[in-house]
């Protein structure tokens, strides 16, 4: 029973600390979200820039291997992020292929480790929606003699709002993530510590409140993106896609 | 460049083993409409197919007067479910032209063009989804004939549609003949293919069983099969 009271003191706690640091706008708490969320972005429009026209090459264009990679992409929508964090720390350490660019500890670091963990998820999530709208257009796109990069933009344009929520599953895993930049950020204060990183921190030192705080102020901010895009791009209008 | 005389020798199309249409000899000047008509099942969807290069040709050759290339470029393809962009009517209308590097203020003078053409004028700024069959297959028609094809495929363009929107669509498809584009067209409505023929090909079981003048092949069919499925019989 005590146990179960301290937990909801340490809850009650935790939403008071966000609403104090919200509220007082405190420098830390900004300078961390601000950093995570030019990571996370960074890392989304990236990858993104990858995983859509790889997306679309892979619905409009019949390959060798071509079930081989559609299915190496699936699988790596699971990939453990740790894993991600070594392999990128093993090529930015100084004793690495990539050392002597000195990324390593930094958030460009991070953003490269993001960018590998969202792709395949983008990819594969954008993939289903462009496959059936390939089958709906395919008879049509090569009747109109159209060719392989403007049967490509056709389909990454009219998909654009499915698409849209591909991009957004990669923006929740990627904004949520903290094994792999822990690794190849080190959680640096004022350098590389992002909310993720911040919160485990916290959850280390004991301090659950300020945890919590910082819990709640990722949860708010991962939904204050995804409804800001949505209502950007109109999802939800009639008559739209 | 002239696309006709379309040649077709020996063509064949077949799948895992099994020959869908062929083996098929056509000779087609370009001139009028040529209608492909024959039961369910006969080929004729897969034939237009072939003619237009959207099927491949497993044996046999199909030759137009012109490079294949440019043979290509001047082909237009209604099907018989109208396959719709999802964008506006305008954009649907401007989309042949745009891919054809078309700058857009002049795509969408010709959009607004063939939209009146059509009677879909009042509608370029909804979505091409939302219409109904008889909008979206006049709408098709439009955006197949907006870059002035040579020859137009028609796969049963008015199947799903009902009386009044098949009138319409057929008057379309006159003004078309009358300015000259050919049209080759597929269908089992036999009213539609006497309105609409000056030559005929009667295909079954994916061969040409007869081909020829539009009013002696009602007036006086050759093949048995023919006689038959004019006078309404099933024909197996």
């Amino acid at each position: 029973m005590t146990d179960e009271w301290a937990q909801m003191g340490d809850l009650w706690a935790g939403i008071t600390e966000a609403f104090r640091l919200l509220v007082t706008l405190d420098r830390d708490l900004v300078e961390i979200t601000l950093r995570s969320l030019q990571v996370t972005l960074t890392a989304l429009v990236i990858g993104s820039a990858i995983a859509l026209p790889l997306a679309a090459l892979l619905a409009v264009r019949r390959f060798r291997f071509r079930r081989g990679v559609i299915a190496v992409l699936n699988a790596l929508m699971g990939l453990p992020p740790v894993v991600v964090g070594l392999v990128v720390y093993v090529l930015l350490s100084r004793s690495g292929p990539f050392g002597v660019l000195g990324l390593l500890f930094t958030p460009t670091a991070m953003i490269i480790a993001q960018v590998i963990i969202i792709v395949p998820l983008i990819a594969s999530i954008a993939h289903q929606s462009l496959r059936d709208l390939w089958s709906e257009y395919h008879d049509l796109l090569i009747s109109m003699n159209v060719t392989q990069g403007q049967k490509m933009r056709t389909l990454l344009w009219d998909a654009r709002r499915a698409l849209l929520t591909a991009s957004l599953a990669g923006f929740g895993r990627a904004i949520g993530e903290v094994g792999a930049i822990m690794i190849v950020g080190g959680n640096i204060d004022h350098a590389t510590r992002v909310l993720t990183t911040a919160i485990a921190l916290e959850t280390g030192k004991g301090d659950f409140a300020l945890a919590l705080g910082l819990g709640i102020i990722l949860i708010g901010l991962a939904i204050t993106v995804n409804l800001a895009i949505h209502w950007l791009s109109r999802t939800e209008q009639e008559g739209r896609w | 460049m002239n696309l006709f005389p379309l040649t077709v020798r020996r063509a064949e199309t077949s799948r895992r083993g099994k020959v869908l249409v062929g083996p098929i000899d056509l000779d087609l000047d370009g001139s009028g409409a040529t209608v492909v008509m024959g039961p369910n099942g006969s080929g004729k969807t897969t034939l237009l197919r072939l003619l237009h290069g959207a099927a491949r040709l497993t044996a046999g050759q199909i030759t137009w007067a012109c490079d294949e290339q440019y043979a290509r470029t001047q082909q237009g393809f209604v099907f018989q479910r109208p396959v719709m962009l999802r964008r506006t009517v305008l954009d649907n209308l401007m989309y042949p032209l745009r891919m054809r590097g078309v700058v857009r203020t002049q795509a969408q003078i010709q959009a607004e063009e063939w939209a009146l053409r059509v009677g879909l004028e009042k509608m370029l700024g909804r979505v091409a989804t939302n219409l109904s069959g008889g909008e979206q297959q006049k709408l098709a028609l439009a955006r197949a004939m907006i870059t002035e094809p040579q020859v137009l495929f028609l796969d049963e363009p008015t199947a799903a549609l009902d009386g009044r929107a098949t009138r319409e669509v057929e008057a379309v498809l006159r003004a078309a003949r009358a300015s000259g584009m050919h049209l080759i067209l597929s269908t089992h409505d036999l009213g539609q293919a006497k309105r609409l023929a000056d030559e005929v090909v009667f295909i079954l079981h994916g061969r040409v069983l007869e081909q020829g003048n539009a009013r002696a092949f009602f007036d006086a069919p050759q093949s048995i099969q023919a006689r038959a499925f004019l006078r309404g019989d099933i024909v197996e």
